[in-house]
């Protein structure tokens, strides 16, 4: 069965076309293959990604209760589905194959991998039962099959969130959504069960700058003020001055800003068992731990003060602290990448491959797109866009000559040769369609549009 | 043989995602007669939209959807020119009733339209020209948000999956947003028309 499917993905034997390989099976990775075919008639396309599964973090970091986001996986499945372009899933590159492997093998890597670390707080207790990264609570909500055990404790009353962007108001909505929001999504079924039993009854997303700097956008926002049976628990004092700045903003933050204030002054409905809130000014110090000191009980922020202004407002500390008491902290500060492959150049300091416009620096051949090349912001369009320059710098090089495309490369007949000597089990598109339709399968059992599999064995064993 | 034409038959994939036929009449191979076969579908963006108003074909101008909220009654011709990111007009001949991001993948214009015309998205963002965008209804509340993240947001940009053609929109230029840092391949720069 195995030589069939190689015969059938390189059927074509257009050995003269350009053969790029994309590490990473994400909108970045997606996106770039889509851009390249496109341009390129005679451009093979192979995407490796280390799960069984693709779609990255529209399948494991969108929220359920958004699931038009996600309509993107049509634009992607087409592109997979394309004769020159071939999807590699369950391999795992720097360790089941080498980037230098696949540079052998191909005219030119494109790194699309993203950011599968995160940024950690750095203060005392962050270590304790009680505190995740925003990460790994959207995986275990998402099913990502390593967040599949995280089990956290949902039975205290406040939970508090640090970092105030689209993914810490994912969070916060998660928490406080009605089930009958996420019974019919594709939330698994262990969250939602865990949701449904759920006393987190307030929810506050803190911030270390000021409302003008809030990260979010306003949609997210906007579901949170208009959450059922929940009301805004604002501070006015971090609002001092906010109004009279209003007039002189651009138009998305604006409106954004307008829709805080109104929160503030609305509050909403005092008969609300839910709530949730802002708090600005405030940076973690350190996680409290109980008295028993075996988990977390509160954590303690220090307050700031804002200097500078525009763009380069920063917060310094004024020396006070605050406690909160909560039994529930995630930490929304950011995701990181990781160096996949020590022949790969890798910024430390600011967490990318170091590139100039997509080309790896003082690499030949090496391309990146997407959170690994730029950092880990933005929405899918932000990537999009990021991923069709890499694609066309890419084919600029091929035009200028700066690839050598007289030369024959082997492309996947190579690479599969490889990992079937080293007993790596390739999952192909055809084999996650399997997947998915036992997924769709288990989901309407359920009455939900998915019921994720959790586990990267049984990805497989359905694959077969 | 038989194994892989049962797990053909077995993959059914969400009512979402359709195989898409290639629409052989707007892809310029086939239009210079440079076409080698069906075997490359890709040339144009060409995919079944699902709107808030339901799904549109693609082939065709006009759907079972869009005749009956016409009443029957034919539809009256618009013309709508689209300049690309090049800066080059494409003049495309449309119908009341259609949508202009459909209209746009119909005629192998670049916009992306990822969300699929559901509004959670600004990747099919145009900016209109500025005597029709007065006659378009004021954007409602949730495209208004997702235009606030589309870069180079201009006071006539709309998300072109929300523009619906009527009779007074005849002559309306939509152009699309130059979004990306290194557009041009060789580092040309258009000059304006």
């Amino acid at each position: 069965i195995w030589g069939s499917h190689i015969c059938r993905v390189r059927g074509l034997s257009s050995s003269s076309g350009p053969r790029v390989c994309i590490v990473g099976g994400g909108p970045a990775g997606f996106y770039t293959a889509q851009q390249l075919l496109k341009a390129r008639q005679d451009a093979a396309v192979d995407i490796y990604e280390r799960l069984p599964v693709p779609f990255g973090l529209v399948r494991f970091g969108v929220a359920p209760d958004h699931p038009e986001v996600k309509n993107v996986i049509n634009t992607f499945t087409q592109t997979a589905q394309h004769e020159r372009c071939s999807f590699h899933g369950n391999v795992n590159v720097g360790k089941d194959v080498t980037i230098d492997e696949l540079r052998q093998a191909y005219h030119a890597v494109v790194l699309s991998y993203g950011a599968e670390g995160n940024r950690s707080m750095g203060i005392p207790g962050e270590d304790l039962p009680g505190v995740f990264s925003a990460k790994d609570f959207v995986g275990w909500y998402n099913g990502l099959p390593s967040n599949k055990e995280l089990h956290p404790d949902l039975s205290f009353e406040t939970a508090v969130i640090l970092g105030q962007g689209n993914v810490a108001l994912d969070v916060a909505r998660i928490l406080l959504a009605p089930v009958e929001m996420l019974k019919e999504t594709d939330i698994t079924q262990n969250a939602l069960e865990a949701l449904a039993g759920s006393k987190v009854r307030r929810v506050l997303i803190v911030g270390r700058r000021g409302p003008l700097q809030i990260a979010c956008t306003i949609k997210e926002l906007r579901e949170m003020v208009n959450l059922p049976n929940t009301r805004a628990d604002m501070l006015p004092a971090d609002f001092e001055g906010i109004a009279e700045a209003l007039k002189d903003l651009p138009r998305p933050r604006k409106r954004l800003t307008e829709l805080m204030m109104k929160a503030v002054k609305e509050g909403g409905d005092d008969k609300a068992e839910k709530c949730w809130g802002l708090r600005f000014f405030r940076s973690p110090v350190e996680v409290l731990a109980g008295a028993d000191e075996k988990r977390a009980a509160g954590i303690r922020l220090a307050l700031n003060k804002l200097e500078g202004s525009g763009e380069s407002v920063r917060a310094e500390v004024t020396g006070q602290l605050e406690d909160v008491d909560c039994g529930l902290i995630i930490s929304s500060i950011g995701y990181k990448s990781i160096p996949i492959d020590p022949a790969v150049p890798f910024d430390p300091r600011r967490a990318i491959v170091p590139n100039e416009m997509g080309r790896v620096q003082d690499t030949a051949g090496l391309y990146c797109s997407g959170w690994v090349k730029r950092g880990p912001t933005g929405v899918i369009a932000t990537t999009m866009n990021d991923s069709f320059d890499t694609a066309r710098v890419l084919i600029q090089d091929m035009e200028a000559g700066k690839l050598d495309l007289s030369v024959n490369k082997p492309g996947a007949q190579a690479i599969t040769a490889l990992l079937q000597t080293r007993g790596v089990r390739m999952v192909l598109f055809s084999q996650w369609e399997k997947i998915n339709a036992e997924e769709e399968k288990r989901g309407k059992s359920l009455g939900k549009a998915r019921e994720k599999l959790l586990d990267v064995d049984e990805m497989l064993c359905r694959a077969k | 043989m038989a194994a892989s034409a049962a797990v053909r038959s077995a993959v059914s994939l969400t009512q979402r995602v359709v195989r898409v036929s290639p629409d052989c009449s707007i892809c310029p191979l086939y239009r210079l007669n440079a076409c080698t076969g069906p075997t490359d579908g890709f040339t144009a963006p060409n995919r079944r939209l699902r709107t808030s108003i339901g799904v549109c074909q693609s082939e065709d101008s006009s759907s079972p959807e869009e005749d009956k909220r016409q009443h029957l009654a034919p539809r009256e011709k618009v013309n709508v020119v689209f300049i690309d990111r090049s800066g080059q007009r494409i003049p495309v001949e449309a119908r009341v009733g259609d949508n202009a991001l459909h209209l746009a993948h119909k005629h192998g214009i670049e916009l992306e339209g990822a969300c699929e015309a559901s509004l959670a998205c600004s990747t099919c963002h145009v900016y209109v020209s500025s005597e029709h965008y007065e006659k378009l209804p004021e954007p409602e509340e949730r495209e208004d948000d997702m235009l606030d993240m589309a870069p180079m947001l201009q006071e006539n940009s709309r998300l072109s999956c929300q523009i619906v053609l009527t009779p007074e929109l005849d002559g309306m230029e939509l152009t699309l947003p130059k979004v990306t840092r290194n557009f041009y391949v060789d580092g040309h720069v258009p000059k304006p028309h």
